[in-house]
């Protein structure tokens, strides 16, 4: 049996599932909830200061659904804790005091300056907390009053915060980014200069779900206005993925802990973040979604796979997918595929058809039969037959062995590996030696 | 007493409670949140193989993604203006052996989209607000006589009058709607929908019905000729086929009159039927009557059948249905004669000059004895002045028959199935013909 138990940047935890800072770490209840179902640590929803910030008071979702009404992503207007501050601390204290084993992340955002992050970091710290994550990441209503995600789309700033909370404390500090900002290298590398202990992203990205189209406002309407919120769930995954993978293969953040977060629903999800370089992974919106529950799928379907992959443990696999990561002009221009339709499985739909006589090449005909066949000469391997295929692996994209020749282009598949840098078609190749 | 187990043929054998729960919508249609997971199904198939299979062409995956795309208005405007009877066909068609056996889903995993319930879904919505989508063109001026206010009269109708000519409508029965009103099993048609639907298509204007008016008796079809720029013959089946029963044909009763007035009837707890009831034949006709037998609450219901169950033309779905519903089917067995309380078959078998009797024979208790053994053109006096093919008129494929001016289509033409989405095909392309040569 695998060993699921992880130690991110010396906090332990019996699994890396951790609840991610929102509703779901919002409380006391809440959080013992979680714990007894299961999850390895919760990232408690974060604190500011007193007066407590207050949370509107009509709906605070919108949603995107996939068929049968299956979420795929949430859209929220929510801010931070509206209790007030002594209420999260004691209650911190009691949970910590009760589950031990488990990881108490605080999420902390207060204003930008150095005394209110010393005052409430000490305060913190006397709850027995495990570390602090900064929430340099909210896309709503805390940026609008200097704090959250214009504090993260700053890089400058980020250091600055960072440096000052790590005086301040001996927790450790994980810097919590936003996604909302073009070049996700930069706030990684200020939060490392400002000696963080690890960051972790992605938080939500900034949104608008829909428009009712009788009112003429953006979803949710309040009282007949809405306002720009955060989105997540399975929808911003792929962001998420990306910019972990970026923070990852960037020589200077290359060793800068990751905790992965941004649409993690199953156990393949998280086994992705950490093939991808995350130490452990957060999760909210499946939560919010189907409930605490879902991490016993996680544990066990994280488990099974690692067993059959002969992983005993969550370093066995870290980043072993990042040096796979590259950029286009590396990729290989002498990797030549076809697409193969298997008429055993194939339920003549047509689907494939549409897809590259409307979109793509015209390379695949139809008789009047309904048989569908890939035409070599046409094909340029884009693989939009295979997307848009109901039935898996009916098409397939097939290598062409070297020797072989493209009906397309007439060239013999060679061995060796060519690409865009010494293409002759790149004005700036450098010739191959 | 009365009750299920009285012998003979008696009423009330059922509460009325029973009954009104046995008669309801024995697929009861589907919800908002129901039409959209089954919709999400829906592949969007290109050129798909659905719409071929349909009698009328729907362009099924566009309405579809239109009840998807939450737009079932627009889903029903796309299936009415291919089938003005949509709604009757999202009901009764035998979608199994139509467009969704054509589904690649079927293909794929024996379990089609279920394109009928979408139909109705989609009708029901536009009906439901009462919405006709459909204007005439300009008036033409024309005026076209339709023979028949079946399926297949009334598509003929609408689509004339969508054209801009005036229609009348005759028909023989008191009431418009053909078999939709006095054919159609009761389960699938509930709440009086076939009227509904009559009143709904009228709603195009332009339009005229007159019932109780009879061609061969009432006028002859040369006068209409006369009176009218065009003639459209949609008369269907109106003669039933004799089982050649010794001695018995009078004690066999006729399924389709039974259906006829078990449609009409307000009261069914009124409505006699026998405590054990054999059907004979292999149709639909012979399951709509066992079933509503049985629901009526006859204790034994007996289809028989002469050849194997594979060859009865009643889908299997139907079968299904029949034998859920606790009808017996009983195969290879053909009537002989009617014996004290019952009916004497001989089994058959498949011999090399067809079926034959195998010489043995049984006999099966039967108060009520019904027949299913097919309808057929009777015509009407004037009948020899049309060519026939194989007993039904001859039409060409536009619909035109022997006769300049007169067309003709559903079941009393030749050529398609039985059914009434293909006599509202039939309709409507002979109206696009008649069109064609009055505006020509
Ligand atoms: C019991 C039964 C159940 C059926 N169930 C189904 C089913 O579930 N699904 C399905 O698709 N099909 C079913 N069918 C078949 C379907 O009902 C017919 O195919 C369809 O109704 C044919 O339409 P039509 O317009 O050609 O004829 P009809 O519906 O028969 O209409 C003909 C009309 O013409 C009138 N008429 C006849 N002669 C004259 C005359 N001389 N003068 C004036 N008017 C005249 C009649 O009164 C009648 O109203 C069923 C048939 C029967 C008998
Ligand atoms: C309603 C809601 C409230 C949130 N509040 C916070 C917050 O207070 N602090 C924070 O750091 N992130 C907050 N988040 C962001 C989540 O912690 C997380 O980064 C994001 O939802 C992406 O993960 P997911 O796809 O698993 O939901 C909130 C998210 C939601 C949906
Ligand atoms: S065949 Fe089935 S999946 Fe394809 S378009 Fe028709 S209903 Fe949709």
């Amino acid at each position: 049996m695998a060993d699921l138990s992880s130690d991110f940047i010396g906090i332990k935890s019996p699994n890396p599932f951790w609840l991610a800072s929102a509703p779901p770490t919002d409380k006391e209840y809440n959080v013992r909830r979680a714990f007894d179902a299961g999850w390895g640590g919760v990232v408690w929803k974060t604190l500011g200061l007193d007066p407590h910030i207050v949370n509107v008071n009509g709906p605070r979702y919108g949603v995107v659904y996939g068929p049968d009404r299956k979420v795929i992503g949430i859209n929220n207007i929510e801010l931070i804790t509206d209790r007030p501050l002594d209420v999260n601390l004691e209650e911190i204290k009691r949970v910590k005091r009760d589950y031990p084993d488990r990881a108490m992340v605080v999420s902390l955002m207060v204003p930008c300056e150095e005394v209110c992050w010393t005052e409430i970091l000490a305060k913190v710290e006397d709850t027995g907390a495990d570390g602090v994550e900064l929430n340099f990441g909210c896309p709503h209503g805390m940026s609008e009053r200097g704090m959250g995600a214009s504090v993260g789309q700053v890089p400058e700033y980020i250091q600055m915060v960072t440096e000052w909370c790590k005086a301040a404390t001996k927790m450790p500090v994980i810097v919590k980014l936003t996604p909302n900002i073009s070049d996700i290298r930069y706030p990684a590398r200020a939060a490392m200069a400002g000696g963080a202990d690890a960051v972790s992203l992605i938080n939500t990205v900034s949104s608008i779900t829909s428009v009712n189209l009788d009112l003429m406002a953006p979803e949710p309407t309040i009282d007949g206005k809405g306002s720009h919120g955060g989105y997540c769930g399975p929808a911003v995954k792929p962001i998420a993925l990306n910019m972990i993978a970026e923070i990852g293969r960037d020589p200077e953040t290359a060793n800068l802990p990751l905790s992965g977060i941004g649409g993690i629903t199953t156990w393949r999800d998280a086994a992705e973040f950490i093939a991808l370089g995350a130490g452990n992974v957060q999760v909210c919106t499946a939560a919010m979604v189907y409930g605490f529950k879902i991490v016993e799928e996680m544990k066990v379907g994280l488990s099974d796979w690692m067993d059959e992959k002969g992983y005993s443990s969550i370093s066995d696999f870290k980043g072993l997918a990042v040096p796979n990561v590259t950029d286009w002009q590396y990729l290989n221009l002498n990797y030549v595929t076809k697409a193969r339709i298997d008429q055993d499985a194939c339920i003549k739909c047509g689907r494939c058809y549409a897809a590259c006589e409307d979109t793509s090449h015209q390379a695949i005909s139809m008789s009047a039969e309904r048989t569908f066949e890939v035409i070599d000469e046409e094909c340029v391997a884009c693989n939009l037959c295979v997307n848009v295929c109901p039935v898996e692996n009916c098409i397939t994209m097939e290598k062409l062995s070297p020797g072989a020749v493209d009906l397309r282009t007439g060239e013999t598949v060679v061995p060796d590996h060519g690409d865009w840098t010494t293409h002759p078609n790149n004005p700036t190749a450098v010739a191959a030696e | 007493m009365s009750g299920v187990r009285q012998n003979g043929i008696a009423a009330g054998r059922i509460s009325p409670a029973a009954l009104s729960e046995n008669f309801s919508d024995a697929y009861p249609p589907f919800s908002a949140h129901e039409a959209l997971v089954a919709a999400d199904r829906c592949y969007f198939c290109y050129d798909a193989p659905c719409i071929t299979a349909c009698p009328t062409e729907i362009d099924i995956p566009l309405f579809i993604r239109q009840i998807q795309a939450g737009n079932p208005e627009g889903a029903a405007k796309t299936i009415l203006k291919q089938n003005i009877l949509g709604g009757m066909c999202a009901r009764v068609c035998p979608t199994e052996t139509l467009c969704e056996e054509a589904c690649v889903r079927e293909a794929a995993e024996g379990q089609p989209v279920d394109i009928g319930a979408l139909q109705r879904f989609a009708t029901d919505t536009v009906m439901d607000k009462g919405d006709h989508p459909f204007t005439r063109a300009e008036p033409t001026g024309k005026i076209v006589a339709v023979i028949g206010a079946g399926p297949a009269g009334l598509a003929c109708a609408h689509r004339l009058a969508m054209h801009g000519h005036n229609v009348v409508v005759v028909d023989a029965r008191k009431k418009p709607g053909g078999l939709n009103e006095y054919g159609i099993a009761s389960y699938k048609t509930v709440n009086d929908f076939a009227q509904a639907e009559v009143e709904w298509l009228l709603k195009i204007g332009g339009i005229r019905i007159e019932t109780g008016s009879e061609l061969g008796k009432d006028y002859t079809l040369g006068e209409i000729r006369e009176d009218y720029d065009a003639v459209f013959l949609g008369m269907g089946l109106s003669g039933v086929n004799d089982l050649g029963l010794e001695g018995a044909d009078e004690r066999v009763d006729d399924a389709v009159d039974f259906i006829a007035t078990l449609r009409q009837t307000k009261d069914l707890a009124a409505l006699p039927i026998g405590r054990r009831v054999v059907v004979i034949g292999g149709g639909m006709t012979a399951v709509d009557a066992a079933v509503q037998s049985k629901l009526l609450g006859a204790e034994d219901v007996t289809i028989v059948y002469r050849r194997g169950q594979e060859r009865m033309s009643a889908s299997e779905v139907e079968q299904d249905h029949a034998t859920t519903s606790g009808v017996r089917i009983k195969c290879h067995a053909m009537p002989r004669r009617a014996v004290a309380g019952g009916v004497e078959f001989e089994y058959t078998e498949d011999g090399p000059d067809g079926l034959r009797g195998t010489g043995e024979t049984f006999v099966l208790e039967a108060d009520q004895v019904f027949r299913a053994i097919g309808q057929t053109y009777e015509g009407w006096h004037g009948k020899s002045v049309l060519e026939l093919e194989r007993g039904k008129i001859r039409v060409d494929l536009e619909g035109r028959t022997s006769l300049s001016g007169v067309w003709a289509g559903g079941d009393c033409a030749f050529g398609g199935e039985d059914l009434t989405v293909t006599a509202v095909a039939e309709g409507r392309d002979a109206a696009e013909s008649i069109n064609r040569a009055l505006m020509g």
